[in-house]
């Protein structure tokens, strides 16, 4: 059943190619899109339903065609224990996506452009999921960058076109050097078959060119996860970009840099891992602080989230760093898990955003349970999912992820990975801590009739400005204050709770949330013998 | 003594002068009257395509043909001009683009200022040249070729009267390339007085038998001689420090020039050096192979800094096609550790940029009947009222950034970076690496421009001429695209 791959990558390229057609415009666009990406998840759920979960280690459902003889590239697809839950996540929150454009069409007009290019950048992210040779990986990973740069410069907020120009130069940097680190591998093994090399286990390749390329291939990956400090163009992007980019952005494409740690950079590279692995360790939980304080800072919802986001991708680098099966298995958890939670997250800061005209906390006031309880109790369960709750699919990639530092592989410094641990653990206090101030802020306290219109507050001086000096800075009091103080404007009228098309976009993500945080084993199963297969540690690579 | 001469191994060059000549009659007796230019481009046109049939009939036929040899009295061996896969390869990449800025003139001269019958004869003449310099294995005919590519090029670009810009780029071009030629004749001059020989095969094998020197000083003399001819062809191919005045001249010159300019004579200079350093001064590559590293690295990176202020879209694609330039030179750095590789991996990136090279100035041609001035800001929103253009454009902007979709783009890169990487130049891969993100900024401003909205209506440009070129170009780069192994293999 090869074609069943072909197919994920073949029906959102004809949707997006038949919407060139001049029969597409207006809302007609908005339900075709729904229409491929619903036929593209199905396709994701019948692969999920027919892949062999006896042998989950194994790549199924292979597909290996010679594309550029010249370049030794092969059209190479296949799915294993690791790629399989990315592919169907890829395809669920493609989904949601279109459903949540089909209920609001976009600020920036023009449905049917942004539909065709949603269409490319689901193919680009599918492809790079199931691509299984090196130069397709690498063009599958490039596919993404020019749609997502339109979404973020043509949908996007404000300072949409800096902040996409940001994006794709940054990112484009990390992808070239990931090719140099790629060209390397290929010089010293002379194939591009990951699943060759993957399992030559680093055989034949010097101990020193290891560690060069997966300098190289890492760097060019922890862009797109974002490490710290290589994370600088995420807020912007996240925050510039439409709902739908960022859901995508955060739920997937971050995700494929971390895919390709646990398919390229750790299985082929075993020893430049070992080697940087001490460095990726601390990147990551620098990364853990600093999302988590940068969080604290934030003023704008969409821009905490998205540092929130590089925290949550450290605990995932963290994980990879201990290079242990129970650390790895956190690792692509927790990538499951982050891309559900802040997916639901930016929909639902971006439902917010709608509502109030602004995603600036001061100017949300407080009192959100009250005036929208629907979305303020949806809100509130992402942001305790995501702060880790036991029993909610954040909590199982944290934990792990630090359990697996409490008992890195062989070879690796023990001390030094403790001392990561303490540091990781301090990061999910602090990461409870932002995520509670929020909540506090925005959901509790006084509800404030009027939304103001006009810019938002960007500093604690500014508050001060408007609310004149002796007037303490106090989250609920300056929203309040501010109210009062533009008591003049217009009242806005009542504000819609959630309507129904959100809900059907929102809650396959809080029932997933909820799912994978009370049986973790379903997805631990999965990826288990995979892990151990990538890692050479015997069993499932049969 | 009388030499043979294979006709069927020169026929395309001989097709493509007595169809030049043939221009030039029937400029004459052929009464004026409004439509004849057009008559005289579809002319050229047909001699251009009776070359491409001859040519696929040579490539079908296989085989390496010869002629002009040294007679078997003399020694033997040796030939002028030689007709093999690499041969194939220019004259079609010539013969394809020659196609497209034929095509791009029947749009040009149709507004009056330019004498049609002379701009034909001169274009078929550079293409001749171009033809001939690609087959070219003795240095003579390779210096007397570049020259009959470059001197029609001069008149080309002063050929647009009461022009200042226009004679101002031709005398600029003319300084520039009598001064380039003269370098390179006392290179060439001191390689045969070193070697004893104008043939490429002679002269290799005189430095392969290690005959360092029969006189004292010729290692040194080599040396000079060797960076003598690089400077002669650095000029022509605008590598830095020659590459100053590509951008005046292809902003003053008619756009179909600026597209021959940047393709046509750029090819030749690049298939005069590849010959001279691969197949020449193949074991002199420890002498060369570090200069030429050091130019790629700095062609790629002043080309890429000068074309991010550019306001213009002819100068952003000069300055573009520098950067270009030195994307194609970087693997030719590498001939050393991967000889074989390293000249296919320049050919084939020479190949891939002609065809994404040829759609941006067919469409800047396209939008330049429409506004003059040519500034990128004329494009903005070009996406609405001219989708096809537009998308033309972007996808070859695209490519030239090697980005997806624009695949082609992409694989050249690959390509080069393999060689590169392969010869173990890591820092040169570096360089070219951060210039590949340098050059993405200028190519997805100007993207992004053709799809912001524009308030004020504009005409739609159209010319048949000019869309068949367009099309014939992205066709190509699509077909580049998909299949990059077609390119691949020719050079391989």
């Amino acid at each position: 059943m090869n074609w069943l791959l072909l197919a994920l990558l073949a029906v959102p390229l004809a949707g997006a190619a038949a919407l060139t057609a001049p029969a597409f415009a207006g809302r007609a666009a908005g339900r075709f899109g729904i229409a491929v990406s619903a036929l593209t998840f199905l396709l994701a759920v019948v692969v999920a339903v027919v892949f062999d979960y006896g042998d989950a280690g194994r790549m199924q459902l292979e597909t290996d065609w010679s594309w550029i003889p010249g370049l030794d590239l092969r059209f190479h697809l296949g799915v294993d224990g690791i790629s399989l839950p990315l592919v169907v996540l890829t395809a669920l929150l493609s989904l949601l996506c279109f459903v949540h454009l089909a209920g609001r069409p976009p600020d920036g007009g023009r449905v049917r452009a942004l539909v065709f290019t949603l269409l490319v950048l689901e193919v680009g992210m599918i492809g790079t999921f199931l691509a299984l040779d090196l130069l397709l990986f690498f063009v599958f990973f490039e596919v993404v960058l020019v749609p997502m740069y339109f979404v973020i410069a043509i949908w996007g907020g404000r300072d949409r076109r800096a902040a996409a120009v940001k994006f794709i130069l940054y990112t484009l940097l990390g992808s070239a050097v990931l090719l140099l680190g790629l060209l390397v591998i290929w010089a010293q093994a002379g194939t591009l078959d990951m699943v060759e090399l993957t399992a030559r286990h680093g055989s034949g390749i010097a101990r020193s060119v290891q560690i060069v390329a997966f300098l190289a291939v890492g760097i060019g990956l922890a862009v797109k996860t974002p490490m710290w400090p290589l994370h600088t163009w995420l807020p912007d992007a996240h925050t510039e970009a439409p709902t739908v980019g960022s859901v995508l952005l955060a739920g997937v494409l971050l995700k494929m840099g971390s895919y390709g740690f646990a398919r390229i950079a750790i299985p082929i590279l075993p020893e430049g891992a070992a080697a940087l692995a001490p460095w990726l360790g601390a990147l990551a939980v620098v990364g853990i602080i600093y999302g988590s304080l940068a969080c604290l800072a934030q003023r704008d919802l969409k821009r905490m989230i998205a540092y929130s986001s590089v925290g949550h991708m450290g605990f995932v680098l963290l994980g990879f760093a201990t290079l242990t099966p129970v650390g790895v298995n956190a690792a692509l958890f927790g990538n499951i898990a982050h891309g559900l939670i802040t997916g639901l997250l930016f929909f639902l800061a971006g439902g917010i955003k709608e509502r109030y005209g602004t995603a600036d906390l001061v100017r949300l006031g407080g009192g959100m349970l009250r005036r929208l309880p629907y979305i303020g109790s949806l809100l509130t369960f992402a942001c305790v999912a995501s702060l880790g709750l036991p029993g909610l699919a954040g909590f199982w990639g944290e934990m792990l992820a630090l359990f697996g530092a409490f008992r890195p592989a062989a070879g690796l410094s023990r001390p030094l990975f403790l001392v990561f641990m303490t540091v990781g653990g301090v990061g999910t206090v602090l990461t409870a801590a932002y995520f509670l101030v929020m909540l506090s802020r925005v959901t509790h306290g006084r509800s404030r009739e009027t939304v103001p219109v006009g810019p938002p507050l960007a500093s604690a001086e500014e508050v001060r400005v408007v609310l004149g000096p002796g007037e303490p800075v106090e989250p609920v009091a300056t929203g309040t204050a501010v109210a009062e103080v533009e008591g003049s404007h217009p009242p806005a009228g009542r504000l819609a709770d959630v309507t129904s098309r959100e809900l059907v976009a929102w809650v396959p993500l809080v029932a997933l949330t909820i799912l994978f945080g009370v049986w973790p084993k379903a997805l631990l199963d999965l990826t288990g013998p995979a892990v151990q297969a990538i890692l050479g540690l015997g069993g499932g690579a049969g | 003594m009388i030499q043979s001469i294979d006709y069927t191994a020169i026929a395309v060059p001989l097709i493509l002068a007595l169809t030049a000549g043939l221009v030039l009659v029937l400029d004459v007796f052929l009464p004026a009257r409004p439509g004849g230019g057009r008559l005289l481009g579809v002319v050229a046109l047909g001699g251009v395509a009776a070359a491409i049939a001859v040519l696929v009939a040579q490539a079908v036929q296989g085989g390496e043909r010869r002629t002009f040899c040294v007679p078997p009295s003399l020694g033997g061996g040796s030939c002028s001009f030689v007709l093999d896969r690499f041969t194939l390869v220019f004259t079609a990449l010539v013969l394809a683009a020659g196609v497209v800025v034929v095509l791009l003139s029947m749009a040009e001269p149709a507004s009056g200022r330019i004498p049609v019958g002379e701009w034909y004869f001169l274009l078929l003449a550079t293409l001749t040249g171009a033809v001939l310099l690609a087959a070219s294995r003795d240095l003579v005919m390779l210096v007397v070729s570049l020259e009959l590519v470059s001197l029609p090029v001069f008149a080309l670009t002063a050929l647009r009267r009461y022009d200042g810009r226009a004679s101002e780029a031709a005398l600029k071009l003319f300084l520039v390339s009598v001064v380039s030629t003269a370098i390179m004749l006392f290179g060439v001059s001191l390689l045969y007085g070193v070697t004893g020989s104008v043939y490429l095969d002679r002269i290799a094998a005189f430095y392969a038998s290690g005959q360092g020197g029969p006189i004292g000083v010729a290692p040194g003399v080599t040396t000079v001689a060797i960076l003598l001819v690089l400077a002669g062809f650095g000029f022509k191919v605008a590598a830095v420090p020659f590459h100053f005045w590509a951008a005046d001249v292809y902003q003053g010159a008619p756009i179909p020039v600026a597209a021959l300019l940047s393709v046509i004579s750029k090819a030749a200079g690049f298939a005069g050096l590849v010959l001279v350093l691969t197949i020449a001064l193949a074991n002199q590559a420890a002498v060369w192979a570090p200069v030429v590293a050091v130019i790629a690295a700095l062609t790629m990176t002043a080309g890429n800094v000068l074309a991010m202020r550019q306001r213009q879209a002819v100068r952003l694609l000069a300055w573009s096609s520098v950067a270009q330039s030195g994307y194609i030179l970087a693997p030719l750095a590498a001939f050393a550790a991967v000889p074989r590789d390293a000249a296919g991996a320049s050919v084939a990136y020479l190949v891939f940029y002609a065809a994404m090279n040829l759609v941006a100035f067919g469409v800047v041609m396209l939008v330049s009947r429409v506004r003059e001035r040519g500034d990128l800001d004329d494009y903005q929103g070009l996406a609405f009222h001219s989708p096809v253009a537009a998308l033309s454009l972007a996808f070859s902007l695209v490519c030239l950034a090697g980005l997806p979709p624009g695949l082609a783009g992409l694989f050249a890169k690959v390509v080069v970076f393999r060689a590169i990487v392969d010869g173990g130049l890591g820092w040169l891969a570096v360089v070219m690496a951060a210039n590949t993100v340098v050059g993405l900024y200028y190519y997805i401003a100007w993207t992004a421009r053709l799809f912001t909205p524009l308030s004020t209506g504009a005409s739609r440009p159209r010319s048949g001429p000019v869309a068949v070129a367009v099309g014939l170009a992205v066709a190509v780069t699509l077909v580049f695209s998909v299949a990059p192994q077609v390119v691949l293999s020719a050079v391989g």
